[in-house]
């Protein structure tokens, strides 16, 4: 079963109804008992990253996710989720995130030349950067759907596909067990489901 | 790089898609479910439904159509008709919306654009616009097109952009229904004052009219249209095949 942890940050009814969709159990929940049960766990989220941060911790959601991640249980951060588990977000101030991946979450704006527009909102073509578990139903160029202002920056070799626009934005990262994507998977058609369901496929360590 | 959306519009009123021309003489199209898998299916890049409907019935039929949509398509969903206040905005993001057009009710009430971008984000907040000519200005129209506001249309763009709405749809009322093609003019005067993604909407009647709106004006992100998609005068995957091929980045579905 996969939790998606609910810390009341944004809609997770299209993500649960995608991951029904392809027959993978999962539970909108913020209930220790059943995240400690869970397989996998999907941190969601929209908004502004220094809200979604206190929330986290307002919860008990930080330390719980921190803890299992750390044990070795797969985790996919999506969208705001997946910049919450880098090291550090300049949205508004400087905020500390939960540190599973290395990098920073800088604004879009001042990295792009003048003709394009921030939030990044559409579909937008995935080039694929190295191999990994999430990459195993989709080719080079899918695209996804992302609405974002800020990006990953410093991901290094932890980076798996990226997404040009004006600067190569990174679209899915990976370290070990943790898993990132920064557009919407449960948005993107066929091929963000197709990447829920290698996510579902991925063997926990423990 | 980044692809110019096509998105189809489905007028929803008792449940069933109609679509008014000049915003008068509906005409009953298609079931709304079977219609967005056939959208989702062919290659529409977002679904915008709107809510038409003025009875209490006529409304849960619409949160009905939309978790049944939001169960089966995988693509984002906007919703508009009937947003006055930030529990309109919970009411149909609940049911698997993710984004949520305000028009009237932001012309009613202009501080809600702030109110449900702060909640939600700017990200969750399209402000719709119908928009008309009168003596050479461009003017605000409200409820559905029949009320001239008064308020300049370009103005009323960038403030709501300041408020905090995360993108603009721009409904030419001069050139909505007569299929001559989009409002080149109306939209560039609007790219000029707002720096957030603008959809086209009104006049598109053949592919070459959304060839000619990304060509003529890049600032542009997106097109829509209803009647000409749902009658399939212009199928999706034909449409964007040449786009595509006339260098307008598309989002091409693959097998």
């Amino acid at each position: 079963m996969i939790a998606i942890i609910d810390y009341g940050v944004g809609n997770l009814y299209s993500l649960s109804h995608s991951l029904d969709y392809i027959g993978i159990e999962n539970c909108i929940t913020r209930d220790e008992a059943i995240i400690r049960s869970a397989e996998k766990m999907i941190l969601p989220g929209v908004g502004a990253f220094g809200d979604a941060r206190r929330k986290l911790t307002e919860t008990g959601m930080d330390r719980l996710v921190v803890e299992k991640a750390k044990n070795g249980t797969p985790l996919l951060g999506i969208c705001l989720g997946m910049q919450l588990l880098f090291e550090k977000s300049y949205e508004y101030g400087e905020h500390e995130g939960l540190k599973l991946l290395p990098g920073e979450i800088c604004p879009l704006q001042q990295d792009l030349p003048g003709n394009l527009k921030v939030p990044h909102i559409g579909w937008n073509e995935l080039k694929i950067c190295r191999e990994s578990p999430l990459t195993r139903y989709i080719r080079e160029g899918d695209s996804v759907y992302y609405v974002h202002s800020y990006y990953a920056k410093g991901v290094g070799e932890k980076l798996v596909a990226a997404s040009e626009y004006g600067v190569d934005v990174p679209g899915l990262v990976q370290k070990g067990n943790v898993f990132g994507a920064q557009f919407h998977p449960e948005k993107s058609g066929k091929v963000g489901l197709a990447i829920l369901r290698a996510f579902g496929e991925v063997k926990g360590s423990c | 790089m980044i692809a110019k959306r096509i998105i189809p519009c489905l007028d929803v009123k008792n449940g069933r898609v109609v679509k008014g021309i000049n915003f008068e003489g509906i005409q009953d199209v298609a079931d709304p479910v079977e219609m967005a898998k056939y959208y989702n299916d062919t290659g529409a890049d977002e679904l915008v439904f709107y809510d038409i409907t003025a009875s209490h019935e006529g409304r849960s039929l619409f949160t009905d159509i939309l978790k049944r949509t939001a169960a089966e398509v995988f693509i984002p969903l906007t919703v508009g008709g009937g947003i006055r206040d930030v529990s309109d905005f919970e009411r149909v993001l609940s049911c698997g919306a993710d984004k949520v057009s305000v028009n009237s009710g932001a012309i009613a009430d202009p501080p809600l654009i702030e109110r449900a971008a702060r909640r939600y984000g700017d990200q969750c907040v399209v402000l719709s616009m119908d928009i008309k000519r009168v003596d050479g200005v461009f003017r605000l129209f409200a409820k559905g097109g029949r009320e001239n506001t008064g308020i300049d249309a370009l103005q009323w763009a960038h403030d709501g952009q300041e408020r905090g709405a995360g993108e603009l749809v721009v409904n030419s009322i001069d050139t909505d229904g007569v299929k001559k093609g989009f409002d080149l003019e109306m939209l560039s005067a609007i790219a000029e004052r707002v720096s957030i993604p603008i959809i086209a909407s009104g006049g598109a009647g053949c592919k070459e009219d959304f060839l000619t709106l990304f060509r003529q004006e890049s600032r542009v992100d997106a097109g829509l249209a209803a009647s000409i998609f749902h009658r399939k005068e212009v199928p999706i995957p034909v449409l964007k095949e040449y786009l595509a091929e006339n260098g307008i980045p598309t989002r091409i579905l693959k097998d």
